[in-house]
């Protein structure tokens, strides 16, 4: 049996179709930039309004965040995610599509076993273990970064 | 009264009857070039409910007072089943309408099961007319298995599209064609596929087992039918059935196609590797195939709808996707066994 599943797989190999990876990574590329060279300018826009640095950073990310709440409410997101693949995940307006989208779809179980429960079906992972390195690094940065 | 041959299948010479069927199908599936086989498209997939597993109750509901309507039988039974957790989409559309039923479970293959399952009943006699359908939904079958609809992701090439719909089939001891002459159960086949955005893939050697099954055990040639169909192999999993079958040395190709490729159009509908869920083959076979057998242009047809046997947990601890499928021959004269 094991040897007709390794003969298998070479076949399941060789008739499934790739992902246009090239066609992928050039979208991605410039949808991703794209979106970074929004944030740029709304970061720059808040240092000519006369924010400090680490202010218009902390804003730009509030306006990319909401912004991308709301497209994903409005089901726009799900569009350019589909064209872009990681170029719309990787920013961190992927983070907040990834946030709402859960949030959209299990409203209908209500607020507390749905959206309290289920929020961050996606996002929660990425939080952990997030959470969890920064943890140990900041251990390693205690001890030996000094 | 039904006999057993050869390994896995069972032959009907009294008359079982495909009496009358209905299909209920969603938006997309509507503009498909299946679209004018359908009795009912829905102008909107929430069905005007306000979840999407609501809206696929609403389906079920709807689709079979739509065949009752369009067929006097009484149902004896009902046989039905979807991918929802516990069949909920059957169990709640089937509720209020005080018929006996069998909630059954075989995953997109449920159609074929329902389908055997309805003929056994009606030859035994213990009952006249017996309803098989099954239902899917894109959206609700999204929600359990896969992602938050909104969730901005690419599908791979490998994927497929699952249907939104409900088929159903009243399955009746009237003499009137086309009659559900044989089928062939099909045994659970795992190939260690573990990619759920490949079923095709998955349940190909399924299929190919069962097909083999059917013509060993009946003695058959594929020319005896005009139409061998799967139920949602999809691309990927047609080309997968059609070279395990060769080295089987037995070759389909000439009268070989599957539901999930009829139901949509690739290149204008992104339905990359096809259309797939419970609905597919049961939409496909209410809808397209069961009026040409009716008008004649085709006369004998195996049906082979297939199912991808997993659930999310099983996926997540590391399982593989079991396959199965289900065949049944329908032919447009009843046949006399000669055993």
């Amino acid at each position: 049996m094991e040897n007709i599943k390794q003969k298998y797989s070479q076949m399941v190999k060789k008739a499934s179709p790739d992902s246009p990876i090239l066609k992928n990574c050039i979208k991605a590329f410039f949808v991703g930039g794209l979106i970074c060279v929004i944030g740029q300018f709304i970061t720059n826009f808040m240092l000519t309004s006369g924010f400090d640095e680490k202010t218009s950073g902390t804003l730009t990310s509030v306006i990319l965040i909401a912004a991308a709440s709301l497209l994903t409410g409005l089901g726009i997101y799900s569009k350019i995610g589909k064209f872009a693949g990681a170029g719309s995940i990787v920013p961190i307006t992927g983070f907040s599509n990834s946030v709402t989208s859960p949030a959209v779809e299990f409203k209908q179980e209500g607020f507390i076993l749905g959206v309290g429960a289920k929020i961050f079906i996606i996002a929660g992972p990425v939080i952990l273990y997030g959470t969890l390195t920064s943890v140990i690094v900041g251990i390693f940065y205690y001890f030996l970064g000094r | 009264m039904a006999k057993h041959i050869g390994k896995q299948t069972m032959v009907f010479s009294s008359p079982v009857s495909v009496l009358e069927t209905a299909v209920t199908v969603g938006t997309k599936e509507g503009a498909g070039p299946l679209g004018k086989y359908f009795d009912q498209i829905l102008k909107d997939n929430m069905a005007g409910q306000k979840s999407w597993e609501a809206a696929e109750i609403a389906i079920v509901k709807q689709n079979l007072q739509l065949l009752m309507k369009k067929c006097t039988a009484k149902p004896d039974y009902i046989l039905s089943g979807d991918l929802l957790n516990q069949c909920c989409a059957s169990t709640y559309g089937i509720r209020d309408l005080e018929i006996p039923f069998f909630g059954i479970f075989g995953a997109c293959s449920t159609f074929g099961e329902a389908l055997s399952l309805a003929a056994v009943l009606v030859d035994s006699g213990g009952a006249e007319n017996v309803i098989a359908a099954a239902s899917s939904h894109f959206c609700s079958a999204e929600r359990q298995f896969r992602f938050p609809l909104e969730l901005g992701n690419q599908r791979p090439p490998t994927a497929t599209y699952t249907v939104t719909g409900d088929g159903a089939a009243m399955v009746s001891n009237a003499d009137k064609p086309p009659y559900i002459t044989a089928v062939t159960t099909g045994k659970i086949v795992d190939y260690g596929v573990k990619d759920s955005s490949n079923m095709g893939a998955a349940m190909a050697p399924a299929a190919a087992d069962c097909i083999y099954a059917h013509f060993c055990d009946t003695g058959r040639h594929p020319d005896h039918y005009d139409l061998i169909i799967t139920g949602d192999l999809g691309y990927v999993g047609k080309d997968l059935l059609l070279q395990l079958l060769d080295e089987k040395k037995l070759d389909i190709s000439k009268q070989y196609s599957d539901c999930g490729i009829e139901m949509f159009d690739r290149e204008t509908q992104d339905t990359h590797s096809g259309g797939s869920g419970c609905a597919c083959s049961a939409a496909v076979f209410g809808g397209m195939l069961y009026r040409k057998l009716k008008s004649g242009a085709l006369k004998r047809i195996l049906f082979i709808p297939t199912g991808a046997l997993m659930s999310t947990d099983s996926i997540n601890e590391g399982e593989s996707i079991a396959g199965i499928a289900h065949a049944v021959a329908i032919e447009s004269e009843a046949v006399k066994w000669n055993i």
